[in-house]
């Protein structure tokens, strides 16, 4: 059974389809990266699936109808990091990661064992011992976004969405980030979905990748037959060259007359 | 299974440390003694505590105090007192919840228009009802209502907006009802300028020595509001993180939030009824509380509440001493010290913010 199936599944915003009829399936541990230009429908996808907007069309966890679920039992299969995850500088790491465990709450419970516990494995598994009684205030970008991965991965959530989850890092940052994501992939037995800016990484990373333009999916696939010079020109516009290398390709920006 | 697992108690949420709760209810409490020794009366701190002793019960005590002593202590001052805690915790606790609903560190208890519709509603209470109907005492029902409509029809205004910028456009909603009912206020006191004295006293905010009736009133309404919001103070961090984040981590934000933001109006408009617009105490004295001991909501939210509760209760004895007998309005009396006080916390402590 799929992690995440979706068909036909239809966003407005402002009385304009931003997502159209998109109909695809993430297979449990899968990786995929959404790409696609500005605008493209990524961030609204996401959400949909997020149960964060409404949409027309179904959304399936595990089979289940997004509808079927209660909030809180769509948080316990599903995590998103958002593209700018609001970090309070006044809260600690531990305090923050302990947010996580909010789908496993009701309203007015308290936080217990198994929910310290939850939150201490995964500050462990991110190498954030040390950081543990830090503020966010205090902390780098690149600490952050490995808290914010870890407040994901206390909510102990199978499914984890990212929106371009290194859109403020350093290159060693990115490679960091994406290299621990993977790891989490096999070792938590996680299904990413991340949209994806940088296509080089998203080659490199990714087991599948789709590509969405003006809101709808126009190719899914391998990496290599998705990212070709000819798509990257139709749909971003842009004038790229594929380069094969030795253990995969790379997307690189070609310098020359504009497209016509 | 992990090998390795940090123990769990190295994750610990700081809440309510009891180093920093027994130093803010030893503020209050020092705050509540001098309350009720100060006053053209001398009463001794020695003697005021053994007639509470005494009152509470304590075998082997009895009060010092002569009868006179006894009747301004328990039927003036500690219900005064009592009286300025409930307002200034209420105040602070309400703005508080307010800066961590509408992630806006300005937010105060006043963001939604409480003061405009209480304003609005004191100064029809003051114009038009007659003393023979003795219009006084509606004054607070009057208040009350007019603060809790306003909040009412902010909430109206914004939910028919936004659906996407929730909270934005709440605020935004909540601004424009107060600007409406601040020009309707402002026109009422225009045609009835020979009430424009008693008007402007009540929006500068006062404590009336109306001994216990007052505390009886509005007790109720702080302790349903503060057994609320405390309640749900750790959803309070949640909504903090912003309402797409709190959302997808399956709050229901907009319930959560309207319960917060009902809890928080509710006590506030009862808190107003009784003290006019006392200002500054719900924007700062949360800061303060962060700036001193840097907490998340869940310690900020009681502590708060003791803190604001003492503020109010000295600010008030400033308000009847300072001029004694005469009485400074006591919203006077916060921003004058307490913007002072804020400035110097913000000074030394700012730098860790």
């Amino acid at each position: 059974m799929s992690a995440i199936s979706l068909e036909e599944v239809t966003v407005r915003l402002g009385g304009r389809e931003v997502v159209c009829g998109v109909t695809a399936d993430v297979e449990e541990g899968e990786w995929v990266a959404l790409i696609g230009p500005n605008g493209a429908g990524k961030t609204s996808l996401l959400r949909a699936v997020a149960g964060l907007l409404p949409c027309s069309g179904t959304v399936s966890l595990h089979g289940t109808r997004l509808e079927e679920l209660g909030r809180r039992e769509r948080a316990q299969r599903l995590a998103l990091v958002p593209q700018e995850p609001r970090t309070p500088p006044w809260l600690t790491v531990s305090e923050y990661v302990l947010l996580g465990r909010t789908p496993y709450l009701r309203p007015l419970a308290r936080e217990g064992e198994p929910d310290r516990e939850a939150a201490a494995r995964s500050l462990a598994r991110l190498d954030l011992d040390e950081l543990a009684e830090r503020t966010l205030g205090t902390l780098s970008g690149g600490e952050r976004q490995r808290v914010v991965v870890a407040r994901a991965l206390a909510q102990e959530a199978s499914i984890v969405l990212l929106d371009e989850p290194t859109a403020s890092l350093d290159i060693g940052h990115q490679q960091q980030a994406l290299d621990l994501l993977d790891v989490l992939r096999d070792t938590e037995g996680l299904t990413l979905v991340a949209a994806m800016h940088d296509l080089t990484l998203a080659a490199q990373y990714a087991d599948r990748v789709l590509l969405l333009d003006a809101g709808r999916l126009v190719a899914d696939g391998a990496p290599a037959d998705v990212l070709t010079e000819e798509a990257l020109a139709r749909h971003y516009g842009a004038r790229v060259r594929v380069v094969a290398l030795d253990d995969g390709f790379a997307v690189l920006p070609a310098r020359g007359a504009p497209a016509a | 299974m992990e090998a390795a697992v940090a123990p769990a108690r190295a994750v610990r949420v700081r809440g309510v440390t009891p180093r920093w709760a027994l130093a803010a209810v030893a503020f209050l409490v020092l705050a509540l003694l001098v309350g009720i020794v100060a006053g053209p009366v001398h009463i001794g701190v020695g003697d005021a505590l053994r007639s509470v002793l005494a009152k509470l019960g304590v075998p082997g005590i009895d009060s010092p105090l002569s009868p006179t002593q006894e009747s301004i202590l328990w039927d003036l001052r500690v219900p005064r007192v009592m009286l300025a805690a409930l307002v200034g915790g209420m105040l602070a606790i309400a703005g508080a919840t307010y800066q961590g609903v509408f992630h806006n560190p300005l937010a105060d208890p006043y963001l939604l228009g409480v003061a405009a519709g209480a304003g609005l509603g004191a100064t029809l209470a003051i114009a038009y009802l007659p003393d023979a109907l003795s219009g006084h005492q509606l004054l607070p029902v009057a208040a009350f209502v007019g603060g809790a409509a306003a909040v009412v029809i902010a909430y109206g205004i914004g939910r028919a907006a936004g659906r996407e910028r929730d909270s934005a456009t709440l605020v935004l909603a909540g601004v424009t009802v107060a600007s409406f009912f601040t020009a309707l206020q402002t026109f009422v006191q225009q045609r009835n300028t020979d009430t424009l004295q008693e008007v402007t006293a009540w929006i500068l905010g006062s404590l009336p020595n109306t001994g216990w009736t007052d505390v009886r009133t509005l007790a109720p309404y702080v302790l349903v509001a503060t057994t609320v919001i405390i309640g749900l103070r750790r959803v309070v961090d949640v909504l903090s993180l912003g309402d797409l984040e709190a959302e997808s981590l399956g709050v229901h934000v907009r319930r959560v939030r309207l319960a917060l933001v009902v809890a928080a109006t509710v006590g506030t408009a009862a808190a107003v009824a009784v003290s006019g617009l006392i200002a500054f105490v719900g924007i700062i004295v949360p800061h303060a509380v962060r700036l001193v001991v840097g907490t998340s909501y869940r310690g900020l939210l009681p502590l708060s509440f003791v803190v604001g509760a003492g503020f109010l209760v000295l600010c008030d004895v400033i308000a009847r001493t300072a001029l004694s007998p005469a009485e400074v309005p006591i919203g006077v009396v916060t921003a004058l010290f307490g913007a002072p006080a804020f400035a110097l916390v913000l000074r030394t402590r700012g730098a860790r913010a």
